[in-house]
């Protein structure tokens, strides 16, 4: 068994038996999309809400939610998953700082969580759960053959949703 | 054409002048505040793509006690300074002689909290401000924030400013050590960030006569 790791602003997929991990999610929020049945599975890791936000023309897709999602859908169906198989499990976007400032960037936690959820209904993926929000960095592991989703916290320990 | 294509070697090891200037006087004003000797010093600037901050920034599970500044005026920027979850404990017992403070598990002592972030400021402002004396340029950080958490959420944090313009960061990071006058060794106690706004550099270069647009 191998754990795949995803970076930041970055999108990997993984099949039984292996895992997929990614480190440190704060206002990021990591996205998996997996289709039980032929156990795979997609995780993103995102940044920013929305595609539109990018300054220049060249976009890194797995940085956006709405791009990440459409690439994570591209990939399962290729991989011969059916759309109504498809299930997604979300976790982060939290809010690091408590920061008494009008920085809309500050902010985005609940925006990103939004976005994605928000992408994950316009595509009709089901949200099975999800463990958003909160003050406190997240580091989320899935299994695509059980399709549980650890997650681990510096505060609160580990979990499983 | 992103920012970061623009950037030559020279670029960087300008900014790698200026980030040490900043950390010698971060470094006097926190030897000052502990007692003991510290230093700071720049090992380099390196552009790192967003993909590779966890390996640049070492392991993905650290816990550290983090504070945040906002830098506000000409270059705007983000600003952290890190410090391990012993050594943060360590440093806020030597400053306020109360040895129970402990950030090792919640619920966080508010005193030491509190000391902590005051450090921060204290470090961080004395580093912005020979930055912006050496430079000419006015800046100015937002009161502290602190967090204690995984060192990889932190940082995220603080690059989405720069995630909007482009996939990298340009990381000034500054080693913090402690000499130990026992056995002459050093010993890494802790990082210092500072992640300038894309649109920051070429304010930055700008006012230290430096071109961007220079090819030769």
């Amino acid at each position: 068994m191998i754990i795949v790791k995803v970076g930041m602003a970055d999108v990997k997929y993984a099949s039984s038996p292996d895992r997929i991990r990614t480190s440190g999610l704060g206002s990021c929020v990591g996205i998996i999309i997996y289709d039980q049945y032929i156990e795979e599975c997609g995780l993103a890791h995102i940044m920013l809400p929305e595609s539109t936000l990018a300054r220049n023309g060249q976009i890194q897709r797995a940085k956006y939610a709405d791009t990440a999602v459409e690439d994570l859908l591209q990939y399962m169906v290729q991989k011969g998953s059916k759309a109504n198989r498809l299930k997604a499990k979300i976790a982060g976007g939290a809010q690091m700082f408590s920061f008494s400032t009008n920085n809309e960037m500050m902010r985005i936690g609940p925006r990103n969580v939004e976005a994605v959820k928000n992408a994950l209904q316009k595509h009709k993926v089901s949200l099975i759960s999800e463990d958003v929000g909160g003050n406190n960095g997240r580091t989320i592991e899935f299994d695509p053959s059980t399709g549980k989703l650890e997650i681990r916290t510096v505060k609160q320990g580990i979990k499983e949703i | 054409m992103t920012f970061v294509n623009e950037i030559h070697p020279d670029h960087l090891d300008i900014l790698k002048e200026v980030g040490n200037i900043g950390a010698g006087h971060a470094a006097t004003a926190l030897s000052v505040l502990l007692d003991s000797v510290i230093d700071m010093k720049v090992p380099a600037v390196k552009i790192v793509p967003f993909q590779d901050i966890y390996e640049t920034v070492g392991g993905t599970d650290v816990i550290v006690a983090a504070i945040f500044l906002r830098i506000q005026g000409d270059a705007p920027g983000n600003m952290f300074f890190m410090l391990p979850i012993k050594e943060a404990s360590k440093f806020i017992q030597q400053l306020t002689g109360d040895k129970t403070i402990d950030f090792e598990c919640p619920p966080y002592n508010e005193m030491g909290l509190s000391a902590l972030c005051e450090m921060g400021n204290i470090v961080a402002g004395s580093y912005l401000s020979a930055f912006s004396d050496f430079t000419s340029l006015h800046l100015h950080p937002t009161p502290p924030a602190i967090a204690i958490d995984m060192m990889v959420a932190i940082l995220g944090d603080g690059l989405l400013e720069i995630s909007q313009a482009g996939d990298y960061a340009i990381l000034i990071d500054t080693e913090i050590t402690e000499r130990n006058d026992l056995n002459a060794t050093t010993e890494t106690k802790g990082h210092f960030f500072l992640l300038p706004d894309p649109d920051s550099f070429e304010k930055i270069f700008q006012s230290l006569g430096v071109n961007v647009n220079d090819n030769s």
